[in-house]
């Protein structure tokens, strides 16, 4: 019984593994193939099935006078962007999580719940819907194809994901340990930032996680409120598209553009696993 | 440096919190504040701290009006049930934290903070993390936290009711030395609990609190000899005190078939719906006693709590060994009558065996 649990538990973290990595391999592959080593059959392995070659990887950082994209700006627009958005909306977003959670509003018969539904109904809208309005308002301000003109719009998509993560983690932290800062001497702003702050971290990396995700990944807003002067890595990746599908700098792209997720997702990781707030309330 | 309350009243929702309260604490006093839960305890405690308003009503400390000091202007400390303590901070730090609030210097920070590791008995902590101290260290921890202020009031809020039966007893000892050691002089004690033996034990005065409303204040003794009222009786007894409808007449108390010779503190009292008063301890089992029927024996600790039956009248026996009993037994109890209280028709004291109010009627 227990050689069968633990083979089946092997088994599973097996598949599951080669099911997540695989794609990463054959992409990675991919990139150092040329036209015949992808048109001409299934090859896998480098220097046996093909002859490996940088030429999708020249291609991303080559100039398109000489033929290139040049995703390097791209590149820093995009991660320019995404981290102030997520930096400006995590702060906003704390501080309005943790008056949501520990102060009582109330205007007519809108209360807290309300405003918090408020924040989150801003994720359900179809981002469609969204377009139209943003690019006016953009256009308007004289915002459109600017860095700025998208970590506003950012902030308006990321915020709401701040908000809720942290209301709902404000709300586990007993609010008798911000009193007990109060009693002890502490005015609101010091308990705030000396003792809930720093017992809300895991809160605040997970919300800080969810920002950049959303925020790197996001292809539609930069798609539409953006043209010549300012692109993002998303935008850039698609114009590689031509009648000939680059699939080598297609792949190349693609390992490019995840990679600041996974050393996120690596160092974060460190970090979730401590989780100190257990021992607030026993 | 008195503390002083008129009328406090406190009603967030359709019911009172606080209703009315008003209190006189003097420095160098414990008081107890007893009361059920919900019974407004906390609230009060809050409302000392500074973290509540109350609807209306003031508190004057020092001559001057509280209400309008912020809390971390009060230089008051609390002890919560729950243990709180800063989960982001060793031991050390935690019970420095008020201290370097202050702005004290490092030096005089280390001797009170070792000064008070000791009091509490955690030397050798100092660098253990908060999660890793059992529930009765972490409420040490907190203790030690509001001791090492000097904090001309101290609040506790049932700091042992979340503790194991051993744990709260031994601190309960360790409460009650500390609190004897005088604590310093100028210090407001303020204690509250749900139980009347810790009520008893730590023997300061009591304000017994239900609804948000004070029922009676004094000293432990007088609240446990002479209670106002059937609620305070409830409420200042463990097990609750046993409330029998009975009615008094040619000298002799009768319910249920059972005739006792009234003792002499009853026998004048003769007006219909007295409910007569008997604590659990007060009655015994004996062979030659009347008969009830056994509805549920418990065992807690080194006591048979038995809870018997006969007709409409139900009552509760503690007995000081511990005995097997089984559903439906019968048992002979005997009534030590002469330390029964009377309670008139409307719940207020009538007569008790230690004198209170006795002969009036």
């Amino acid at each position: 019984m227990n050689k069968l649990y633990i083979f089946l538990k092997y088994f599973f973290i097996v598949v599951w593994t080669v099911f997540v990595v695989a794609p990463f391999l054959w992409a990675l592959t991919t990139s150092f193939k040329d036209f015949q080593s992808v048109n001409g059959g299934v090859t896998y392995i480098p220097w046996l099935d093909f002859e490996p070659n940088l030429e999708g990887w020249k291609v991303l950082i080559k100039s398109p006078a000489k033929g290139g994209v040049d995703i390097i700006e791209p590149y820093f627009n995009s991660l320019f962007v995404t981290c102030t958005a997520s930096l400006i909306s995590i702060i906003l977003g704390t501080l309005s999580a943790y008056a949501l959670s520990r102060y009582t509003f109330k205007a007519g018969f809108v209360k807290n719940n309300d405003i918090t539904f408020f924040f989150i109904s801003q994720r359900i809208m179809p981002p469609i819907v969204l377009s139209i309005p943003f690019f006016l308002f953009l256009s308007s301000i004289n915002l459109l194809d600017s860095l700025t003109g998208l970590i506003v719009v950012y902030i308006v998509l990321l915020m709401p994901i701040a908000v809720w993560i942290m209301v709902d983690f404000f709300n586990k932290v007993p609010r008798e340990i911000d009193e007990t800062a109060l009693i002890d001497g502490c005015n609101p702003y010091q308990a705030f930032l000396k003792v809930v702050l720093p017992n809300s971290i895991p809160g605040l990396i997970v919300a800080g996680m969810f920002c950049i995700i959303f925020g790197w990944i996001d292809f539609f807003f930069a798609f539409i409120l953006t043209f010549t002067e300012v692109q993002l890595l998303p935008v850039k990746i698609v114009a590689l598209n031509s009648s000939v599908t680059p699939w080598w700098s297609l792949s190349a792209s693609a390992l490019v553009s995840v990679a600041p997720l996974i050393i996120v997702a690596f160092i974060v990781e460190r970090y979730l696993s401590k989780g100190n707030l257990s021992g607030a309330i026993k | 440096m008195d503390l002083v309350a008129n009328n406090l009243s406190y009603k967030p929702d359709d019911q009172y919190h606080l209703n009315e309260v008003s209190f006189n604490f003097k420095e160098g006093n414990l008081y107890t504040i007893l009361g059920r839960t919900l019974s407004g305890k906390t609230t009060l405690l809050k409302t000392i701290a500074g973290l509540l308003t109350p609807d209306s009503g003031e508190i004057e400390f020092d001559g001057k009006n509280f209400l309008k000091v912020p809390v971390w202007e009060r230089n008051v400390a609390m002890v919560y049930q729950q243990f709180i303590n800063y989960p982001h901070l060793n031991v050390y730090e935690n019970i420095a934290f008020p201290l370097k609030q202050r702005k004290m210097d490092q030096s005089i920070i280390n001797d009170k903070v070792m000064d008070a590791l000791k009091s509490v008995g955690l030397l050798g902590y100092e660098k253990r993390k908060i999660q890793e101290l059992s529930g009765g260290q972490q409420q040490r921890v907190s203790l030690a936290r509001s001791l090492v202020k000097n904090a001309k009031i101290l609040l506790l809020d049932e700091p042992l009711v979340n503790l194991d039966y051993k744990l709260r007893e031994q601190l309960r000892e360790e409460f009650k030395n500390l609190f004897s050691k005088g604590l310093a002089d100028e210090t407001i004690l303020i204690y509250s609990t749900t139980d009347p033996r810790e009520t008893m034990e730590l023997n300061g005065e009591v304000i017994v609190l239900d609804e948000g409303k004070v029922l009676q204040v004094g000293s432990a003794k007088e609240i446990f000899e002479n209670p106002n009222s059937l609620k305070v009786a409830e409420i200042s007894n463990d097990p609750p005190m046993n409330i029998i409808e009975a009615k008094i007449s040619d000298n002799n108390i009768k319910f249920e078939g059972i005739n006792l010779e009234a003792p002499q503190h009853l026998s004048k009292l003769t007006e219909d719906g007295l409910k007569i008063g008997l604590r659990s301890s007060d009655i015994e089992l004996n062979e030659n006693g009347h008969e009830f029927e056994v509805e549920l024996a418990e065992i807690s600790g080194s006591e048979t709590l038995l809870h018997l039956k006969r007709g409409d009248t139900k009552i509760i026996v503690s007995i000081e060994e511990v005995l097997n009993f089984k559903i439906h037994d019968k048992v002979k109890i005997n009534f030590k009558i002469n330390r029964a209280y009377a309670f008139n028709s409307d719940g207020k004291l009538a007569s008790s065996p230690f004198g209170g109010l006795s002969g009036q009627n």
